[in-house]
């Protein structure tokens, strides 16, 4: 597993998702679901960096591992903000209608629907959330 | 991304062409807030757009909300598949004009 520390900051989210893509693409991951990755990292980075912190900044964890037959991506996010499960809030209906529909919740749906698995754990004050996602 | 813009008369063209993520959203919601006012059909031409994210969502739904309240219509072009993928994860393919 490979780790990388940043700012919790939407502005090193490219550095972030060229640490991810760069495991992806060595292990041959079709590009469709290389653009479902980093679709979900985006939103799960975004958010940490918008709330985990907020007024404050801090850190991000972000480790990555390809393993298994069938090849499978697993991406831990970690940090030490504010505790805050984002899968304990009900999912966005989506058969709302534009003016009933919020601005809220689209990028967890998001992120649950493209990933095979998403986990949150608090654990010795960290948030952890984990993606996994099967690759090829 | 760039946004290219197109007015002839009050039909507005708006062609988006690279991400439209996170980090480029402000520059389309800058685009509504400041445009569609005199606007009676809006066009978003996406057929150069690569990629999506929930916050380019939020601004999409933003000029919708918008349009409708100007009982206006909304037409979105030419999506490729990823970011179709994204419109119909989130049941935006119920609430936008797809063509």
């Amino acid at each position: 597993m490979e780790k990388m520390v940043v700012h919790a900051k939407a502005e090193e989210l490219e550095s972030v998702n060229a640490f991810i893509q760069k495991h992806l693409e060595q292990s041959g991951c079709p590009v469709k679901v290389q653009m479902q990755v980093a679709l979900a990292v985006e939103e799960i980075f975004v958010n940490i960096s918008s709330y985990a912190y907020h007024p404050k900044t801090g850190e991000a964890e972000i480790c990555v591992d390809v393993d298994g037959d069938p090849s499978t991506v697993t991406i831990r996010f970690m940090d030490q903000g504010y505790p805050f499960n984002p899968l304990e809030k009900p999912d966005t209906d989506t058969t709302l209608s534009a003016e009933k529909r919020g601005v809220g919740g689209l990028g967890i749906l998001l992120v649950k629907k493209t990933m095979d698995h998403v986990a949150y754990t608090y654990e010795d004050g960290r948030n952890i959330l984990t993606i996994t996602k099967e690759i090829n | 991304m760039t946004i290219t813009k197109n007015k002839e008369g009050t039909r507005m063209t708006l062609a988006l062409e690279g991400r439209l993520d996170t980090t480029t959203a402000p520059q389309l919601e800058a685009e509504v807030k400041t445009s569609l006012y005199d606007v009676t059909e809006l066009v978003l031409d996406l057929e150069m757009l690569e990629y999506i994210s929930s916050a380019g969502l939020r601004v999409i739904l933003a000029a919708q909300k918008q349009m409708n309240k100007q009982n206006s219509p909304m037409v979105v072009m030419n999506a490729n598949e990823t970011v179709m993928e994204v419109f119909e994860l989130t049941g935006f393919t119920d609430i936008l004009t797809i063509q």
